[in-house]
């Protein structure tokens, strides 16, 4: 009886030994990351541009084009990623075959590695859509078929897509169904019932997929190393088909191909920790906003 | 009278518009969730489009053919056979996806071994032993870990983790195979933690009750009744934690040291598929044989993403079933 006890808490010391690691692992590289990191951030880094080839000054430029990049991608994937939401949430039927498949399909989107974006976004966008609109309006003269923010921002609304879907499809569901009953007792039609009733008390889960999604496109870096991310350029980007500086593209060059690692160290650390700053506080926003909303809809049921 | 009818008739036209702005809507939606389908098939399409050359460019077919990415070719010298080269720059482009083959499978290999066994018993402690307000903690926590960007933990495995292992294990090289395995690992554990747990969660609470009734103990109830229970689950949780590792990229990008090399030593540097693409696609020479084999790994790795994708949804599904079956 003893032994078997005793062999009862080896065994679930074992599985919290397991979460310590984990956890232990995640505060060794948050750590190792705000103290070196914290160094060199201050609020010039944050306002200047790269100076002696990324040895001084700030990221600035990094910052706007990350910015520019995510909020273009937002207004192209909320609103497609709220109508998927709601088709599944208001109009499909369980066993018809669009359900099935466009199913299938935002799980399949969801898997895709995020390397076949950035592949996609050059053959589809850049080469057959920019090319495509160049020989149609610019008689053939190179201007959207090439790399630029706008393709960028398009391939990463196609990754971010299946994230909106899931939050918002949540929210959708966690609107009770009596508000669509009584709203259609007072003789609304279904397309007034949902933009006018079920949508508005599903806000909340709407912010948490656009604030997700925004999070999850600065962090990514794969799909736009081939549709617009630049290393250095001199002037912010003001049109569509502008390149543009990126923070995780900053990061991963800065990285990988400095001459001079040492020197550009403290930097770097500096950039790593605004990016997972930004992405951190997104997050954190997004887990509140939705366990707001599941406590509510918990509430109500 | 004629007020009256004038009333009627008007709520009968708004009534009739009311009716056309639903009937739009509808469509519109509809069309909404046909784009979802339109996109993956677009996805696949331009993917695939540029690979295509592979099998029919005679133009192509000169540098690189199905036989020279799969199979041995004599590239060194009777004494030291080359059978299998990744050099797609040089005098003569050689074109062996083995070499990437066998560095994706072994990056892969150190993450499932370092992150399966971490997340799973992360989860079971989480789902069986934590007191509620600890569960409460935990998850979020995981979350945390998801949130960071790959780009972050790649930095991480190059500055940090690469020095650390290579001293703790008396490495000849600083980035290599179990480098970038560990730092991989560190992205594919909250997927396996967070799939795992669901499937945990999803056994009934009846089920725990009978096993400690009958005097096992919360370990035994655990380990032989609940895991056993949640099996299709776990393993689903499995496939797509390797279906994510097998895609990742900037984190082996980054913490691999890219070099092709066939060999099964996880101690030298490795170049994977998808770090293969990254390095190269951005200097290759548009509509080259290069060019389109790139193209052709990136459709190598929807395929085989999407099947394992598609595997894992399949067996989440059906435990789902079971077990709300059995609750029902």
């Amino acid at each position: 009886m003893t032994r078997r006890l005793l062999a009862d808490r080896v065994f679930v010391a074992l599985t919290a030994l397991a979460v310590v690691v984990i956890v232990g692992m995640l505060a060794v590289i948050l750590g190792n990351i705000a103290i070196h990191g914290g160094e060199r951030l201050s609020w010039s880094f944050l306002t200047a541009a790269p100076q002696v080839g990324m040895t001084e000054g700030g990221i600035f430029p990094a910052i706007f084009g990350t910015v520019l990049l995510v909020w273009l991608m937002t207004i192209f994937v909320v609103p497609l990623g709220v109508m998927v939401a709601i088709y599944f949430s208001e109009y499909a039927h369980r066993d018809s075959w669009l359900y099935r498949w466009t199913r299938q399909a935002v799980n399949n989107l969801a898997g895709v590695p995020s390397i076949v974006f950035g592949l996609f976004g050059l053959g589809f966008f850049v080469q057959f859509v920019g090319r495509g609109i160049d020989r149609a309006l610019f008689e053939g003269e190179l201007t959207y078929g090439q790399p630029a923010i706008l393709w960028a921002a398009l391939t990463m609304a196609v990754l971010t897509l299946p994230v909106v879907i899931v939050s918002v499809e949540e929210a959708l569901r966690s609107v009770p169904q009596s508000y669509r009953d009584a709203s259609a007792a007072l003789g609304a039609t279904r397309s007034q019932t949902i933009f006018r009733v079920v949508l508005p008390n599903a806000f909340p889960g709407v912010l948490t997929g656009g604030i997700l999604a925004v999070s999850r496109g600065a962090g990514e870096v794969a799909p736009i190393l081939f549709v617009g991310a630049a290393y250095f350029l001199p002037h912010l980007p003001t049109r569509l088909n502008d390149q543009f500086m990126e923070l995780g593209y900053h990061i991963y060059v800065l990285t990988t191909q400095s001459p001079d690692v040492e020197a550009t160290k403290p930097l770097l650390y500096a950039t790593v920790l605004v990016l997972l700053l930004l992405t951190f506080l997104l997050n954190l926003t997004a887990i509140a906003l939705r366990n707001r909303l599941r406590v509510r809809a918990a509430a109500e049921r | 009278m004629s007020t009256a009818t004038l009333e009627l008739s008007s709520s009968a036209v708004s009534r009739d518009r009311r009716r056309r702005i639903d009937r739009l809507t509808q469509v519109w939606v509809y069309l909404s969730a046909a784009a979802a389908i339109v996109l993956i098939l677009l996805i696949f399409v331009f993917v695939a489009r540029e690979a295509i050359p592979i099998f029919v460019s005679a133009a192509v077919h000169e540098e690189v053919t199905l036989e020279t990415l799969f199979l041995p070719q004599s590239y060194g010298t009777p004494e030291a056979p080359l059978p299998y080269v990744w050099q797609p720059v040089s005098q003569v482009p050689k074109y062996s996806l083995m070499p990437l083959f066998v560095g994706t499978l072994k990056v892969t290999l150190v993450a499932m071994l370092f992150a399966g066994p971490l997340a799973i018993l992360a989860a079971i402690y989480t789902t069986e032993f934590a007191p509620r307000w600890l569960r409460e903690v935990i998850k979020p926590v995981v979350e945390l870990l998801a949130g960071i960007p790959s780009v972050v933990l790649g930095f991480f495995a190059l500055i940090v983790l690469a020095s650390w292992i290579q001293d703790v294990f008396g490495l000849d090289f600083r980035l290599n195979a179990i480098n970038a395995g560990v730092g991989l690992g560190l992205a594919v554990i909250p997927i396996i933690y967070t799939l795992t747990e669901d499937a945990l969660t999803a056994v009934p609470r009846r089920f725990r009750n009978a096993s400690l009734a009958l005097g096992a103990t919360l370990w035994q109830t655990a380990w032989r009744v609940v895991l056993p229970g949640a099996l299709p689950g776990v393993f689903a949780a499995l496939v797509l934690g390797f279906g994510r590792a097998i895609g990742e990229t900037m984190i082996v990008l980054m913490a691999s040291g890219n070099a092709a090399i066939t060999s099964w030593s996880f101690a030298e540097p490795v170049r994977t598929l998808s770090a293969t693409i990254a390095a190269e696609l951005a200097e290759v020479v548009f509509g080259s044989p290069h060019y389109h084999v790139l193209f052709f790994i990136g459709t190598l790795l929807f395929a085989v993403t999407f099947l394992l994708n598609w595997m894992g949804t399949l067996m989440v599904e059906r435990l789902r079933r079971r077990l709300t079956g059995a609750a029902g």
